[in-house]
């Protein structure tokens, strides 16, 4: 143990979990030397290079350092197409509740449509009184609200969670399937008001303009509730990967709802029954049905630090770190344990803790050396508590595919090194 | 451009409040022949089925043209979905989920393939072929008989296998 480690470290439950106050009052700077992002920089030359000459200039729109393009989103795609498939946020290489743009998880049923935005207009149109087209130039000018909150793929964690053994992979291959970002854009219900919603009308169809056409129905509810024509993402207009230059985000509900490059509204009486809704985004039971409009995402946590591919560099005090979110709100509380399950303690919440954001947890640990079983379980505003794989599987089966949100366990072995473990 | 104008923001305070929402007005009215046009979508009582019509035959002979590459010799046998068989394995460990053994609703196929297929030159198939595809895979399915022809009346009145045993989580009205 370093001789920089803080005083009164309060030891919260098993296997060297410390109390969450180190966080909340600051005393976390002090974890600096122990944390996975060892002080590994070799004794170099004073001053350094880059304090003997000037940097480079300015630039017109800035890139990450080059150092970390090595941070990349891992894509995989359907059989022979390129653009067909998904590509998952390396959350292991991230802190914080924000994902970049550039690293938002893709899902894509026929590629990136390359959409002129002066070409582009909206159409609402069906059990309305009156069929209107929207273009961006008017999109621009309606009232806009901007909400920090996540999208999760329905799809995200069932690689590994619905597998007999666990999968090796990284963090955010197993569950990458998640971004948080800053939406922008205007309330859908201002513009199904002007266009004067039908009595009669309970559904809406949303397409968009890709060359999948895709479609999908959602409950009016939910679009006069909280939906968005969103136009811009953490800040700028969207990325064309994230429907660029309009796509629906439905706060809280499965990803392939909040369709992108949106071009269409159809208000109707009852679902279409899209395949997106049939014969994909239904969770067959182990009896032979299926359960069909499971919408919201449940709550849910992982560590992504430690996590697979991250090593400890040997005992001592680290902080573990993750991200917690719930479709169904806020997270209200989330719980680590070092010892397999053992015992639990509550991490620190990093502020702010939105409504159906992604949210930081952080928790100190001072590692022993020894093999141990980290684990995080998460519970929202509505008192919804993360599940163990196992009590999912018992109600539901492994065939489901969809809306798994079950724990993850890291097993981190003597070496430092981390695996992917069933409990 | 985006921003020819500035935002109107008259009903910002509005919304703050979550009483009413107001915008600025600036739909333009959509010209009926227009939105017929845009609207391709088929609903599983058939509305918006177009006229035409095909057979099992002619959908083999389309099939094999533009669908055989990527989903393999009768449906089944390449690496894109399975499109034909998986009956009864809905409860095995590794459950088969195709049109015949899980899709609940025929008209599904006509509007999926009329919007997305084939992968690379969606909709340029005619109403014609795509009713020809939908006979062939119901045909292939065993959900139909070899010379039951498909159109918009047909079509609809197709009861899928597996039409019942889906669970609304959410009710559908």
């Amino acid at each position: 143990m370093s001789e920089r480690e803080p005083n009164n470290l309060e030891v919260v439950a098993g296997n060297g979990l410390l109390h969450r106050r180190l966080f909340l009052t600051g005393g976390a700077a002090a974890l600096g030397a122990g944390t996975l992002g060892q002080l590994t920089a070799a004794r170099a030359q004073e001053p350094p290079p880059w304090m003997r000459i000037p940097g480079a200039p300015m630039t017109g729109h800035g890139s990450r350092a080059r150092y970390e393009n090595h941070v990349q989103r891992l894509t995989m795609s359907v059989p022979g197409t390129d653009g067909s498939g998904g590509s998952r946020t390396p959350i292991e290489a991230l802190e914080g509740m924000i994902t970049p743009s550039g690293l938002h998880f893709e899902r894509h049923h026929s590629g990136v449509p390359d959409i002129d935005p002066d070409a582009h207009r909206l159409l609402i149109h069906g059990l309305v009184d009156r069929a209107l087209f929207f273009d961006m130039d008017a999109l621009s000018r309606y009232p806009m609200v901007s909400r920090i909150q996540f999208i999760e793929c329905s799809g995200n964690s069932r690689l590994t969670g619905l597998a007999p053994e666990p999968v090796s992979g990284t963090c955010g291959e197993l569950h990458g399937l998640i971004s948080c970002s800053e939406w922008t854009g205007v309330p859908l219900s201002i513009l199904l008001d002007e266009a004067g919603v039908d009595p009669s009308a309970h559904w809406i169809l949303a397409e968009g303009a890709d060359a999948a056409a895709m479609t999908r129905s959602v409950p009016l509810a939910k679009t006069m509730d909280d939906a968005l024509v969103a136009i811009y993402q953490n800040g700028e207009r969207l990325r064309p990967e994230n429907g660029y230059p309009a796509r629906l985000f439905l706060p809280g509900y499965e990803g392939n709802m909040s369709v992108k490059w949106l071009r269409r509204i159809k208000v109707t009486a009852a679902p279409m029954m899209t395949r997106e809704e049939t014969s994909k985004y239904t969770d067959l039971l182990p009896d032979g049905r299926s359960l069909m409009f499971t919408f919201p995402m449940d709550v849910k946590s992982v560590i992504t630090s430690p996590s697979p591919g991250l090593e400890l560099a040997g005992p001592g005090l680290y902080q573990i770190s993750g991200m917690a979110w719930s479709g169904l709100g806020r997270i209200a509380m989330v719980e680590v344990s070092a010892d397999g399950g053992a015992s639990w303690a509550e991490a620190a919440l990093s502020e702010p803790v939105l409504d159906k954001a992604v949210t930081r947890f952080r928790m100190a640990w001072r590692w022993n050396g020894a093999p141990a079983v980290i684990m995080s379980r998460a519970v929202d505003e509505t008192g919804a508590v993360q599940p163990t794989r196992q009590s999912i599987i018992s109600a539901k089966g492994t065939n489901f595919m969809y809306h798994y949100n079950g724990i993850q366990a890291w097993r981190v072995d003597a070496d430092g090194r981390v695996t992917n473990v069933h409990v | 451009m985006l921003s020819r104008g500035l935002p109107t923001l008259l009903s910002v305070g509005l919304i703050a409040g979550a009483v009413a929402q107001e915008g600025p007005n600036l739909g333009v009215p959509a010209d009926p022949e227009e939105v017929a046009a845009w609207d391709i979508d088929i609903g599983p009582d058939g509305a918006g089925l177009p006229p035409g019509a095909g057979t099992v035959a002619e959908g083999e002979a389309v099939y094999a043209i533009q669908c055989l590459t990527c989903h393999g010799p009768e449906g089944n046998g390449q690496l894109n979905d399975v499109l034909v068989g998986g009956h009864g394995s809905l409860t095995e460990p590794a459950p088969v989920k195709t049109i015949g053994s899980f899709w609940p609703y025929a008209t599904t196929i006509f509007d999926y393939i009329r919007r997305s297929m084939p992968y690379l030159t969606p909709r340029t198939l005619s109403d014609d072929e795509i009713y020809a595809l939908t006979a062939y895979l119901l045909f292939l399915n065993g959900i139909i008989a070899e010379d039951d022809v498909m159109d918009a009346q047909s079509l609809p009145a197709v009861v899928m296998p597996n039409r019942d045993n889906f669970i609304l989580a959410y009710p559908s009205n």
